[in-house]
């Protein structure tokens, strides 16, 4: 019988939806192993009330912790964490997706011993045990990770789905964590800065990317404005970033960013390796060309064989339309 | 129509650009012994003999101060950029660590048996018997010449050389007639060549002997060339362009083959020389090329396409079902013979293997030439170091002399023929095959690659469609060499941007990376503004034989063959 | 100040990866090369050195590997490190993120250094994370995925790219910051410091010298067993619309993104 620990990230009174998605699969797991999935929240500003806690019952946590500690940093969570699960024995620690999972996981690994798996995809229980398979080789191989006592598992981005199990609010627990000297060394001045000019990219759940099967720089426009109808970004190829056609900041490809959004939807990209291994990851992958040949097809989960100048704008008005009725 | 791409030269001023007759200050430069620009079999051969001598000469030693032997490769590590079939004769080894058993040779495995054939259809193959003399491989080893670099740099490393590994040669330095060594490329340039954040000019590594083993017509071997009058009263070079893959297959080969005819056609209006090979390799691996001459005249002859065509071949195919494609390369060859080969020396410098032209067409053998020629060179360096001299003249005669100059003269009238078409060609080449050269005898021309003129004569119309099985289109090729330059490298490829129609079409299907592409709006006739790729370069070199010019890109760009 | 920057070769990235089918790890053999987030490691150390905002008397780098590991110090000096440490042993083979970062901190432990810098990832085992372990051994603050360092005497001030947007943290030294690529344009080293690069001095250390236990490290030491490997699961292949009727088909595309929940 063992039971799973679940970091919950907040911010601005919001629990982060990667952690949610780790609470429902912590809870789905805790459920096969014949143990609890707790959550455990760090924080010290007003934000942080009860019922902000209190609604990971929602997702399946039969218990949730409260710290109060410096918020967004790694260190205090990682002495919140080794305390509860000390304290209550767990035998697992989940994080969803993001920066300060692989923070707090590795050194919570540390702390505790344990072994830690990160970029992990999926996760089962055999023998009474936690497997967690990750890819690994740039995603050519999968990889198991089996424990030999407690395991710090850390999801990928958008690995767990966050699901409401029907539960009622959990039962809060409030925690009292002393701090490790590393843990006081390290002051957050401003956290979560936005800056306009730098469109992310890479945290982008849905990208609109354009190819030369644009025909020319003008074409872009059709892109953003599916783009922004969509609530995604704009992304471009090497060719036409070497055109001059976008800016390089949005080049995906072998010299360009890697991205995994939910939805790739490429324009006029032919899809040639260089290309493809950028967003092979990607969710969902929509490919718009007007060459049946094009290798984008071999790969694309929806493909559509025609001109991007008649399909694109139609798509961005039903797109409107369905969202704003 | 039809475009003669010599016409339409790029835009280098050679004399000028590429040699650089003041050294910079002496607290600014490098002082080595002796400079060898190319990590490859010739110049790392030399190398490894240099160090040789001059661990028995401790006088000499102390001349030469820290850094008695530098090696300058443009590559990120040296077999980075070398690619051959390759069946090597092994002797060359033996010459130059005679100590050493020969199990500790980087060698694949013994040709055992071998096989020529005249390939008729896609479906027929004629075998010939008995095999033809210029195919016959019995005591010869397969090799992978990038492992062989690889090995051989180990070997120099230990003997003390220092192996500038991602560092191209982009000068020579020339001061009163005498080479006195290179200079080095510069790194962090941008698109335009502008200078960005992190830029590092190159240095003058001066030294007292340069080795220019470059391969298949250097960079600085040309500025050479044209500096000293090098080509005077020779033939000029010409090139043919070898496309190669490495296979795993599930059936170990069990010969050797090489192969003639389909898919090249034999007319003479086409001049399509060449042919194919398939070897052994270790491991369950196979190594499958196939080479054809840059003077080829339709358009649309492209080597690379033409080997993923020769795979349908139903011999080749019951060889390769069931395998996995695990590398594949591009590099071009030296093929004009004895009389094209320049003079081999200036003041201060020496040519060694490819560079200076080493290749025996017949018998598509280099690797033993270079390495032989860069034990000669390092051989001639000593001396010439004793005396305090930069006359490398000595060099020239041992090569000449050598086995070398002896096969090379053997078959110096042997590719030529050829330009007849394969039947009357072949005929001549017979004949002097069974007298070992001197029938027909005579000195038969080369004609410049880029004089012959393109035009499109419909060859495309046969290439398979990649399937990404068994055959596979230019750019996921080049994925696999492990080519990644950076987006805003400057562009190191000189070519003219307005060409015919005709030329920019033959430049496209030329390419083995796909670096030339015709804007989707160009006209079906007249002029093209050309696009270059040049990012997907791996430096075949094919370009500078059909009209344009390959420079060295920065150092360590490119791709990074392991096992070709 | 002192500043020792963990460095480690990792295969090319042109080498196709693979499994070595008979160790069940990594085939580490091929060509290999620094791993290229730990270049701007090294040019932070080096803009800090040479900001002149606080002395440094010396940046020093750090590896774990096989012999041939002493490559990666070479180009590290080459950019400007004053020697290397090179920490080889067979009983660290096999070691997890966990052991290899708890190896790493005892190294750096005899150093006493101010700053400790390192690549955020490296290119082959794809974890993002060394650097919390080694500051957790050390007792240290920690940092990751830092693109921006100012220093002044005793701390730093550091800018880094987190869930919900830019953070500024405060940072007291001792401390351990992993940097990501956005941080800086790594210098080319230049052909005088590249010759040079075998003469800086270079100490080899056994696990026993760093005081390492040997039972916390290796296969064997790891708490987490990795292997089982299996080819992910084969993309179900796609749908192909032609498009005749655009009308029909945008609204065949828009189904099919609401199916998927794209479209909330």
């Amino acid at each position: 019988m063992s039971d799973i620990l679940v970091y919950v990230l907040h911010y601005q009174g919001e629990l982060n939806k990667n952690s949610l998605g780790a609470v429902s699969e912590g809870a789905r797991l805790a459920g096969e192993l014949g143990g609890e999935a707790h959550a455990i929240v760090v924080g010290d500003g007003d934000d942080l009330t009860e019922d902000l806690a209190a609604s990971l019952g929602s997702y399946g946590a039969a218990k949730v912790f409260r710290a109060r500690a410096p918020e967004g940093l790694a260190q205090p969570v990682v002495d919140a964490m080794a305390k509860v699960m000390t304290d209550n024995g767990h035998t697992y620690a989940l994080f969803g997706g993001g920066l300060l999972g692989f923070e707090v996981g590795a050194g919570l690994a540390a702390r505790l011993g344990a072994g830690v798996t990160m970029e992990v995809t999926e996760v089962d229980v055999q023998d009474g045990k936690l497997v967690a398979s990750r890819p690994i080789l740039q995603d050519s191989k999968i990889s198991k990770s089996r424990y030999k006592e407690r395991g710090v598992i850390i999801g990928r981005l958008n690995a767990f789905e966050a699901k409401e199990s029907g539960g009622g609010a959990a039962a809060v627990e409030d925690v009292e964590v002393e701090l490790s000297p590393q843990a006081t060394k390290a002051t957050m001045v401003e956290r979560g800065e936005q800056r306009g000019e730098d469109v992310d990219i890479e945290g982008a759940d849905v990208l609109v990317a354009g190819g030369r099967g644009l025909g020319k720089a003008e074409g872009f426009g059709l892109c953003e404005e599916l783009a922004t109808a969509m609530g995604g970004a704009v992304a471009a190829t090497r060719a036409v970033v070497d055109a001059g056609w976008y800016p390089y900041s949005t080049q995906i490809g072998q010299t360009g960013k890697t991205v995994a959004p939910k939805l790739y939807l490429a324009a006029g990209i032919s899809g040639a390796i260089q290309h493809k291994v950028g967003m092979q990851s990607s969710e969902n992958i929509v490919a718009i060309n007007k060459d049946s040949n094009a290798p984008i097809f071999e790969f694309s989960d929806l493909g559509i064989v025609g001109d991007l100048n008649k399909i694109l704008p139609k798509l961005t008005e039903a797109v409107k339309a369905k969202k704003g009725g | 129509m039809a475009a003669v791409p010599s016409q339409f030269p790029p835009p280098v001023d050679s004399p000028d650009e590429f040699v650089k007759r003041e050294l910079d200050p002496e607290d600014e430069r490098i002082e080595v012994g002796v400079a060898i620009v190319g990590g490859g079999p010739a110049g790392l051969a030399c190398a490894n003999r240099l160090l040789q001598l001059i661990a028995e000469d401790g006088a000499l030693a102390e001349q030469l101060g820290e850094v008695p032997v530098a090696v300058v490769e443009k590559g990120k590590a040296c077999g980075a950029h070398n690619l051959s079939g390759a069946v090597m004769n092994p002797s060359a080894l033996r010459e130059l660590f005679p100590d050493m058993d020969e199990s500790e040779w980087p060698t694949q495995l013994e040709v055992e048996k071998e096989s020529v054939y005249w390939m008729l259809s896609s479906k027929l193959a004629l075998p010939l018997w008995p095999v033809p003399p210029p195919f016959r491989n019995h005591g010869n080893v397969v090799v992978s010449v990038a492992e062989l670099s690889r090995w051989l740099a180990e070997k120099a490393e230990e003997a003390g050389a220092y192996i500038l590994t991602e560092t191209s040669a982009q000068q020579l330095l020339v001061e009163d007639g005498v080479v006195r060594g290179v200079r080095s490329g510069d790194k962090g340039r941008g698109k335009e060549g502008e200078p960005l954040g992190n830029f590092e000019p190159g240095s003058d590594l001066v030294a007292r002997a340069t080795v220019l083993a470059e391969g298949t017509w250097g960079h600085l071997t040309g500025a050479a060339i044209r500096e000293f009058d090098l080509g005077a009263g020779r033939e000029p070079q010409v090139w043919a362009l070898g496309v190669k893959e490495v296979w795993e297959v599930e059936k170990p080969l069990d010969r050797v083959i090489h192969t003639l005819g389909w898919p090249l056609r034999y007319g003479a209006k086409w001049q399509e020389f060449g042919g194919s090979w398939i070897y052994p390799m270790a491991d369950n691996r196979v190594s499958i090329g196939f080479v054809a001459g840059l003077d080829h005249t339709d358009a649309e002859m492209s080597v690379h396409d033409v080997l993923q065509q020769f795979k349908g071949h139903k011999r080749v195919r019951r060889i390769l079902e069931g395998g996995k494609r695990v590398a594949w390369g591009a590099k071009a060859i030296p093929e004009g013979g004895y009389w094209a080969m320049p003079k081999l020396s200036a003041p201060g410098v020496v040519l060694a293997g490819d560079s200076g032209g080493m290749v025996n067409v017949p018998r598509l053998k280099g690797l033993h030439y270079a390495i032989h020629a860069g034990i000669l060179a390092a051989d001639a360096i000593y001396r010439a170091l004793k005396n305090g001299s930069t006359d490398l003249r000595a060099y020239e005669e041992m090569v000449e002399e050598s086995a070398i100059g002896t096969d090379l003269y053997e078959t110096r009238n042997m590719k030529q023929p050829f330009g007849r078409g394969f039947f009357v060609g072949g005929a001549i080449t017979n004949a002097m095959v069974v007298t070992k050269g001197r029938f027909p005898g005579g000195r038969w021309k080369n004609h410049r690659d880029a004089d012959a003129p393109v035009f499109r004569g419909g060859k495309a119309r046969k290439y398979p469609k990649p399937d990404g099985r068994y055959t596979f289109d230019k750019l996921s090729s080049v994925f696999i060499t492990g080519n990644a330059t950076r987006d805003d490298a400057p562009n190191h490829i000189r070519v003219q941007k307005d060409v015919p129609r005709e030329l920019a079409e033959a430049w496209v299907w030329m390419c083995p990376a796909g670096v030339y592409e015709l804007p989707e709006d160009a006209p079906q006739e007249g002029s093209v503004d050309l696009i270059v790729n040049y990012t997907n370069c791996v430096q075949c070199g094919a370009i500078t034989a059909k009209g344009g010019r390959l420079t060295p890109p920065e150092g360590g760009d490119g791709p990074l063959y392991q096992i070709t | 100040m002192k500043i020792c920057v963990l460095v480690k070769e990792v295969p090319d990235a042109a080498v196709e990866k693979r499994i070595d089918t008979s160790t069940g790890r990594m085939d580490r053999s091929g060509e290999k090369n620094l791993n290229p987030f730990d270049t701007h490691a090294i040019e932070a150390a080096m803009q800090i050195k040479e900001g002149g905002a606080v002395p440094v008397e010396e940046v020093v780098a750090v590896t774990m590997g096989p012999e041939s590991a002493v490559r990666a110090l070479h180009k590290a000096v080459s950019l400007g490190a004053d020697r290397s440490v090179h920490l080889s042993d067979e009983a660290l083979a096999g070691s997890d993120v966990a052991a290899t970062g708890y190896a790493l901190a005892k190294t750096l432990e005899r150093e006493s250094p101010d700053l400790v810098l390192l690549g955020q990832q490296s290119d082959d085992g794809e974890c993002y994370t060394i650097g919390a372990v080694v500051a957790e051994h050390l007792g240290m603050p920690s940092l990751t995925q830092v693109i921006q360092i100012d220093v002044e005497e005793g701390k730093l001030r550091c800018e880094r790219q987190a869930e919900y947007g830019y953070d500024t943290v405060a940072v007291e030294l001792p401390a351990v910051i992993s940097v990501g690529d956005a941080i800086n344009e790594p210098r080319y080293p230049s052909l005088k410091a590249i010759m040079g690069a075998k003469k800086k001095p270079l100490d080899g250390l056994a696990a026993a010298d760093a005081g390492i236990d040997a039972s916390k490290v290796g296969a064997d030491g790891s708490m987490v067993d990795c292997g089982d490997f299996t080819d992910p699961p084969q993309k179900e292949p796609g749908q192909i619309i032609e498009d005749e009727d655009t009308a029909e088909t945008v609204e065949k595309i828009v189904a099919w993104l609401e199916e998927r929940k794209l479209l909330s």
